[in-house]
């Protein structure tokens, strides 16, 4: 199974022609309880880069970054009632959204698992 | 930069696991493993332990009362033996310069003062009164919560005996504490002044007991805030007097016009104008509709378009305790409880509603 990272703690895992994204363990332990989730809405297209997402801790408000090009189709309604799935899950049940790459080779410019574990230090 | 100070349970916090931060010129634990919410649950529910040792404490002779109360429109001649008051020190524009706690023991006053006006504070105190002593060799702690008089008088039995507000010295171990039956949490709890050489040992010790955490800033501003009171440099500061700021119940009938020793201090004629006519505007509390924080610097409308602001938040975030997010903010001070407003978030006007405060009940032993 193919997952890989960005520069901005998100992780993109492929499930068959769909991308699911949400934050690193690492990110989420950095922003510390998360309070509150804003989604985007479905079948919006976005450009990698623009801002879809908010994320409030306990500490302050982060932006999420679409991390590729592409329209989101489904997105993580469990996250709203309960957002501390972040913290407790934030690579399985604390995913943020689906999305549908226009181009699935733009993947292949994020980093893997090794390249981030580097990055992060 | 200058390089950021230490107190004396530095070690003790890297040990512990502790996320540490410049804050006011220190490096302090703004959380442990446990996490901002559950350190904050846990203060709630069982008692936290805070060092609090960046703040500054400062001891004036008795024969200073007068000269303290030019400086400070609190009663402080009235301030029994034994006991403790909120104030703060003024300014000529009736602003707030720090908010500060005031004790009077057998032969001084003993005063706290917020570490980030500490050297002004300072300043201020020997530029009026004669004689100024800054305590530089002792660590100040704080234990709160539900549990907090369980846990400390298993080893020190007589603070049982204390009620809220009251100051007293014990020994521990060999080892003179000054204890006060406060905080700034909301909670029942103390506050305890204890040598620097004897700071963490005492620590380890009351961390021994089962209820007790330690607990790191970013909690202690979460049950602040809960607790309804006042950041200064967010909620109060030199723009802002104490009457606009809902303090006006630390001015006791002495120093209010027609009081014994009315005014006389710096700012008077706005502060007891206000005091007695009413301010323009008020510390209000807001309880936003959506569960999206308002913080500090939000603007707030009267209607959900147009409109120029009717007042900024001046702290805001998510309380842990009433499960939501809260704020407090200047607002015109004829607005009810109840009004609906809203916030500018991101661009979006978001709903939020005027509210009591505080947020969270305080449960002092009186």
């Amino acid at each position: 199974m193919s997952i890989k990272f960005t520069e901005e703690h998100e992780w993109l895992r492929v499930e068959d022609d769909l991308v699911v994204v949400g934050i690193t363990e690492h990110a989420s332990e950095q922003l510390g309880d998360v309070v509150f989730v804003e989604l985007p809405e479905p079948e919006t297209k976005v450009a990698k880069g623009d801002e879809i997402s908010v994320i409030e801790s306990v500490k302050a408000a982060s932006d999420i970054l679409a991390p590729c090009d592409g329209e989101i189709v489904e997105i993580n309604d469990g996250l709203v009632d309960n957002p501390a799935l972040v913290n407790d899950d934030p690579m399985e049940a604390g995913w943020f959204f689906k999305m549908k790459l226009d181009d699935m080779e733009q993947l292949e410019t994020l980093m893997d698992e090794d390249a981030y574990k580097d990055f992060i230090g | 930069m200058a390089e950021l100070r230490r107190t004396g349970l530095f070690d003790l916090h890297v040990e512990l696991g502790a996320r540490l931060v410049p804050f006011a010129g220190w490096e302090m634990p703004v959380q442990y493993p446990l996490g901002v919410l559950k350190e904050h649950q846990h203060c709630r529910q069982k008692a936290g332990l805070f060092d609090v040792s960046h703040m500054g404490q400062v001891i004036v002779p008795l024969s200073a009362i007068e000269a303290l109360e030019a400086l400070i429109p609190v009663s402080i001649a009235g301030l029994a033996q034994g006991r403790q008051r909120y104030g703060f020190f003024t300014n000529d524009a009736g602003g707030i310069l720090d908010d500060l706690m005031i004790a009077r023991k057998s032969d001084h006053l003993f005063l706290v003062v917020n570490a980030g006006c500490a050297q002004a504070d300072i300043d201020h105190l020997r530029a009026h009164l004669p004689q100024v002593t800054v305590i530089e060799d002792r660590a100040l702690i704080a234990l709160q919560g539900p549990s907090a008089v369980a846990a400390l008088s298993r080893h020190v039995p007589d603070v049982a005996q204390m009620r809220f507000m009251d100051v007293a010295e014990f020994t521990w171990s060999g080892v003179t504490l000054w204890v006060s039956r406060s905080g700034y949490t909301g909670e029942d709890g103390y506050e305890i002044s204890v040598p620097d050489a004897h700071a963490e040992g005492f620590v380890r010790a009351l961390l021994n007991e089962p209820e007790v955490e330690m607990i790191g800033l970013g909690a202690r501003d979460s049950l602040r805030l809960e607790a309804g009171l006042c950041l200064y440099g967010h909620d109060i500061d030199t723009q802002t007097s104490p009457v606009e700021a809902g303090l006006a119940w630390a001015i006791q009938k002495p120093r209010r016009t027609g009081g014994a020793r009315e005014g006389g201090f710096p700012g008077a004629d706005r502060i007891l104008a206000e005091l007695d006519n009413g301010p323009a505007r008020m510390r209000m509390g807001l309880r936003p509709e959506t569960r999206a924080p308002m913080r500090e610097g939000v603007m707030l409308y009267a209607e959900a378009e147009g409109g120029a602001p009717i007042g900024t938040v001046t702290s805001g975030g998510f309380g842990p305790s009433i499960n939501a997010p809260m704020a407090m903010a200047y607002l015109p001070a004829d607005t009810a409880v109840g009004t609906m407003l809203f916030g500018e978030v991101r661009g979006k006007r978001l709903p939020c509603s005027v509210a009591a405060l505080p947020f969270h009940p305080h449960s002092y032993k009186r």
